[in-house]
């Protein structure tokens, strides 16, 4: 059932932007809906303090995330972390560490994660979902089947299972694991409304006109059938957040911390979470606001590309 | 006294943030009792919304309504919506123009007949069933009891159509408005409808019993003039929101005197007409208007247009023939346009 | 080099209907085109003409081999089509051009007008030079009425009337021999159809184009044919001269679709006899037995028509019907019984 559904809303997806409807006005009448949109403006915003910190990250954090400046406050015994103090205006982590800094500087990978899953998972998708579509016939039932046994899997489960195939985790296998799940998603998105353009008019009256059959895949099935994988790309930046959380929080995040994250710094706060909530309060928080912000952003993209809402 | 007086209605449709859309700009014509009026224009003139304004169908937000609206004497415009609720179905029925979006998908036939039945003439229910297979028999459905349990999407188009003016017509409305009831239909499909509506609406000379349905006058609103040249008494010319021309059906065709209803008669490939002569378009296109208070919106694509089209708006007066012509430079005799 | 550009051969074209929820199994066939045979003669204009869903669309994308046929061939110039695939078949494109029905949606809303009309020239190597391209591009805006500053601009920026413009351009980029029109003016406004009807006679003057032009109007066939072909699920029942076709029509569909019509002219509306049909278009999924219009043929006898198809004959020279009766029926020696005709107005 859970697959079925997850299928159903894919492909409504794809058929909702697929419509063939004018380039231009399209994209300005969208802009004119999303500028009015209060959902989109907060998202946007939340979107936008992010970027600028992570870039601004490395001027923003008076102190190396590496370094156990505070060490001497920390006592495993005690169970002791730094507090706030002057300074450290979010204290430690279990290793004498400046939270604040940490905190600024894990936006940065987690910005990383975010991207790089997700230009993954779009890419894979792109790839197979144009094969599908465009060339059809045995191409399309395999690539489809395959598509179909990844979606069958819940996508957590999946990403866990290759996490776990790797022998050493890096940041690097959680961004690959994030973006398997996500290509089979976008795969099929792209495949219906590929299909949706392959039956449309002037599909046809390109090929009536002999145009090379590259020229319209490239030229007249991609460009148009865009529209609901650009929105997907924004909601995927914020499930990719969430699920690099996920797995880092289970145990198969990077091993090594010497660079923060987001999500490991959430994973590494399990133990201390009864003592010491502030550790996991602020990335919890962070990761949170910034996937609800892509949400916000993707949410309107939707509603303003959505062909139902033109006049 | 007409049965319907339209005067200067003007609907004007406004959205925050956008221009205001002038949809119609002032449409006037009468209606009387019994008789086929036409209204006929290209498409974006104002007919369906002309006729939601008539109808009190126009949502009551973003959008502005002025003129005046006189039904059986009273003025319908300003009306409390359940008095217009009451007054639609009872003496004024509609048929659209896509039969399928104006049924109830999920209730049988006989049900949505059977309901204005109720509702408006508080038949029983029995009764009211047997008369909607009277209904359906009337307007050409064959095996009525069986259709009356069957589902719109169970009915081919035509018999939709059949469907709704059954029950447009179950009240025995004294006005139906007709909405180009015949454009989504072949064209052997839409001579049996405007068959039934020529039937239906002819004076009662006629005993029908419980389905008489005599009397009824119609305003037929279509883009094609052929339909109105077979059907109506009364033709109404519009362009761009506002009648043009009218006139009786005969005089009107035999000799059309505003450029636009010429221009449209030239554009048409008649069936009868003479093969290998050339059509005479309008030139530009209907984005090409002008806005009325600034002269006569046809102005640009008019061949007669002269330099008052462009500064001062016409007015509705009689012209040659005693022709009803908002025109500055109407056109004189038809063989000099024919030539 | 023969007279005859397309020769089509006993065309059929079916449609799967596909049903089931794990493995598609095909319950029925759509006869969306069921054995149609016709030739178009160089420099002529063929009309075809139908009711919706009788397949004239199905039949125009096969002509141009954009769908399959099932069974039959289509010889264009001496070439059959169906021997071709792959890069001859492209190649061949050049030759025969398709207008159609929704100007819009037949034109890649994110293209400008410029690449839409470079797109055939490329195709087909028939760029030479951004100068001549150019000079080209200029030369086509001009023939078929469209501003020089359309180029760069998008095709919802223009009317529904110019919006075929372009597409009737975009066909003449590649110089075909053929075009085949699908509904080229059923979406345009009144006023509007006859500028492009007359531009569509304009170029075929000026270019000797061979058309094949299909609408649900007579009239507008009538107007713009020089043959006629009558369409009912999926066969044609009647094809002669336009002129014939109007002053004598022979297959019983053809009269009641000619009484049918509905002509701008009181006159001619009060005094006309209508065949008025009784009951609606089959579906093509499940044609009739015997001649596929007996169902509602006002003329039927029990003996054949339910039985036997009738075959496309000629009646006289360049008048063919596919009816048993068409002789008897003209000469009334059989009569429609009354009842079945009405007088409107
Ligand atoms: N709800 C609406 N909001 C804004 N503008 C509208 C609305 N409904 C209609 N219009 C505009 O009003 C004008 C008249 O529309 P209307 O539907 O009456 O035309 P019509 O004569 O019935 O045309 P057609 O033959 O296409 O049905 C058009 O320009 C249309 O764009
Ligand atoms: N690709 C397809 N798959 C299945 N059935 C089809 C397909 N294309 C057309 N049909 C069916 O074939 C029949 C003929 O269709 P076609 O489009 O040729 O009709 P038409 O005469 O052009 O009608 P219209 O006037 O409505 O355009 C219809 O019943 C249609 O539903
Ligand atoms: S063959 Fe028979 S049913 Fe068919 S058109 Fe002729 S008379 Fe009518
Ligand atoms: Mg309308
Ligand atoms: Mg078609």
């Amino acid at each position: 059932m859970l697959t079925s559904s997850r299928r159903q809303r894919i492909d409504d997806l794809a058929a909702g932007g697929g419509a063939p409807d004018a380039g231009v006005s399209l994209a300005v009448s969208a802009w004119r809906r999303l500028r009015r949109s209060p959902l989109f403006l907060v998202g946007a915003a939340i979107i936008g303090v992010f970027v600028v910190m992570a870039l601004l990250a490395p001027w923003l954090a008076q102190h190396d995330p590496a370094l156990r400046l505070l060490d001497d406050q920390v006592s495993r015994a005690r169970n002791e972390i730094p507090p706030a103090q002057p300074g450290h205006p979010l204290g430690g982590d279990q290793q004498g560490r400046d939270l604040y800094s940490r905190m600024l500087l894990g936006s940065q990978q987690t910005l990383l994660v975010a991207v790089l899953a997700t230009v993954i998972g779009l890419g894979g998708g792109l790839v197979l979902g144009t094969l599908a579509g465009a060339i059809g016939g045995w191409v399309d039932s395999v690539v489809m089947r395959l598509v179909d046994v990844m979606l069958s899997i819940p996508s957590l489960l999946l990403a866990v299972s290759v996490g776990a195939l790797f022998a050493r985790q890096t940041q690097f296998t959680v961004i690959l694991a994030v973006a398997i799940v996500q290509i089979p998603i976008f795969a099929r998105l792209l495949r219906g409304s590929m299909l949706a353009q392959r039956a449309s008019d002037h599909v046809l009256a390109a090929r009536a006109l002999g145009v090379r059959r590259r020229a319209i895949v490239f030229r007249h099935m991609l460009p148009n059938s865009l529209g609901p994988v650009v929105v997907q790309s924004t909601l995927v930046l914020a499930i990719a957040i969430i699920d690099a959380a996920a797995l880092s929080f289970l145990g198969l995040g990077a091993a090594d911390d010497s660079v923060p994250e987001w999500g490991q710094m959430l994973g590494r706060a399990q133990d201390v979470i009864d003592s010491h909530p502030q550790l996991a309060f602020w990335p919890a928080g962070a990761i949170i606001t910034v996937a609800l912000g892509f949400t916000l952003v993707g949410e309107s993209l939707r509603d303003a590309l959505d062909p139902k809402n033109r006049r | 006294m007409a049965l319907l007086e339209v005067d200067d209605l003007s609907v004007v449709f406004t959205r925050k943030g956008e221009q205001p859309v002038v949809a119609v700009d002032g449409v006037s014509f009468d209606v009387d009792p019994g008789q086929t009026v036409g209204l006929v224009g290209e498409s974006g003139c104002g007919k369906s919304v002309t006729a939601l304004a008539i109808m009190g169908l126009l949502p009551r937000r973003g959008v502005r309504v002025s003129g005046s609206v006189r039904f059986d004497g009273t003025e319908l415009l300003g009306l409390p919506a359940a008095a217009m609720r009451d007054r639609r179905g009872r003496d004024l029925g509609m048929v659209f123009q896509d039969p399928l979006s104006s049924l109830n998908p999920v209730v049988p036939i006989g049900l949505q007949i059977t309901e204005v039945l109720e509702r408006h003439r508080r038949t029983p229910r029995k009764k009211a069933m047997v008369q909607a297979g009277d209904l359906l028999t009337r307007v050409g459905i064959p095996d009525p009891r069986r259709r009356l349990d069957e589902y719109p999407h169970q009915l081919s188009g035509g018999m939709r159509q059949r469907a709704l003016i059954a029950m447009a017509l179950a009240c025995r409305p004294k006005l139906l408005l007709a909405d180009e009831p015949t454009t989504a239909l072949d064209v052997t499909i839409q001579a049996q409808i405007l068959a039934l509506l020529a039937e239906l609406v002819r004076a009662g000379d006629t005993d029908l019993g419980d389905t008489d349905l005599g009397d009824t006058a119609l305003v037929m609103i279509t883009h094609d003039l052929g339909v109105v040249a077979g059907l109506c008494d009364e033709v109404n010319v519009l362009y761009g929101g506002r009648v043009v021309e009218r006139g009786p059906r005969h005089p009107l065709f035999a000799a059309p005197h505003h450029p636009y209803t010429v221009g449209l008669l030239a554009s048409v490939p008649r069936l009868d007409g003479p093969r290998g002569q050339r059509l005479s378009p309008i030139r530009g296109s209907v984005s090409d208007n002008i806005p009325w208070t600034s002269g006569c919106a046809f102005a640009p694509r008019c061949p007669n247009v002269l330099g008052a089209c462009t500064s001062v708006t016409p007015e509705m007066e009689f012209g040659p023939d005693e022709r009803l012509l908002r025109c500055h430079n109407p056109v004189p005799a038809p063989q000099e346009v024919r030539a | 080099m023969s007279d005859v550009l397309v020769d089509v051969d006993g065309l059929k074209v079916h449609f799967p209907i596909k049903r089931g929820i794990v493995h598609d199994r095909t319950v029925g066939y759509v006869y969306a085109v069921d054995g149609v045979d016709l030739a178009i003669r160089r420099g002529e204009t063929y009309g075809l003409v139908g009711e919706s869903g009788c397949g004239k669309s199905t039949l125009g994308r096969a002509v141009l081999r954009l769908s399959e046929p099932t069974a039959g061939r289509v010889v264009f110039d001496g070439t059959d089509l169906a021997q071709l695939s792959g890069e001859p078949l492209r190649r061949m494109r050049r030759r025969m051009q398709m207008v159609f029905q929704d100007p819009l949606s037949s034109l890649d809303p994110r293209q400008s007008v410029q690449s839409l009309l470079v797109e055939g020239l490329r195709a087909h190597e028939l760029d030479r030079g951004a100068e001549a391209t150019a000079a080209r591009l200029r030369e086509l805006l001009d023939v078929v009425g469209l501003p020089a500053n359309a180029l760069r601009r998008y095709p919802h920026e223009f009317s529904g009337g110019q919006r075929q413009r372009i597409g009737i351009a975009r066909a003449l980029t590649v110089e075909p021999d053929l075009i085949v029109a699908d509904e080229p003016v059923s979406a345009l406004d009144v006023s509007v159809q006859a500028q492009v009807l007359n531009l569509l006679e304009d170029l075929q003057a000026q270019f000797g184009l061979t058309y094949l032009v299909i609408a649900h109007d007579l009239a507008v066939v009538r107007h713009i044919a020089d043959r006629v072909g009558v369409m009912y699920l999926g066969g044609i029942v009647e094809e002669a001269d336009a002129d014939a076709l109007y002053t004598e029509p022979r297959h019983p569909y053809t009269r009641a679709l000619l009484s049918a019509i509905p002509v701008p002219d009181p006159e001619v509306e009060d005094r006309r006899e209508q065949i008025l049909l009784t009951g609606d278009l089959p579906s093509p999924a499940a044609p009739p037995s015997g001649c596929r219009f007996h169902t509602r043929c006002p003329w039927r006898q029990p003996s054949r028509c339910d039985t036997e198809r009738p075959p496309l004959r000629e009646i006289r020279p360049g008048h063919r019907v596919a009816c048993h009766y068409a002789e008897d029926i003209a000469a009334g020696r059989i009569t429609a019984p009354t009842g079945l005709s009405a007088s409107r107005g």
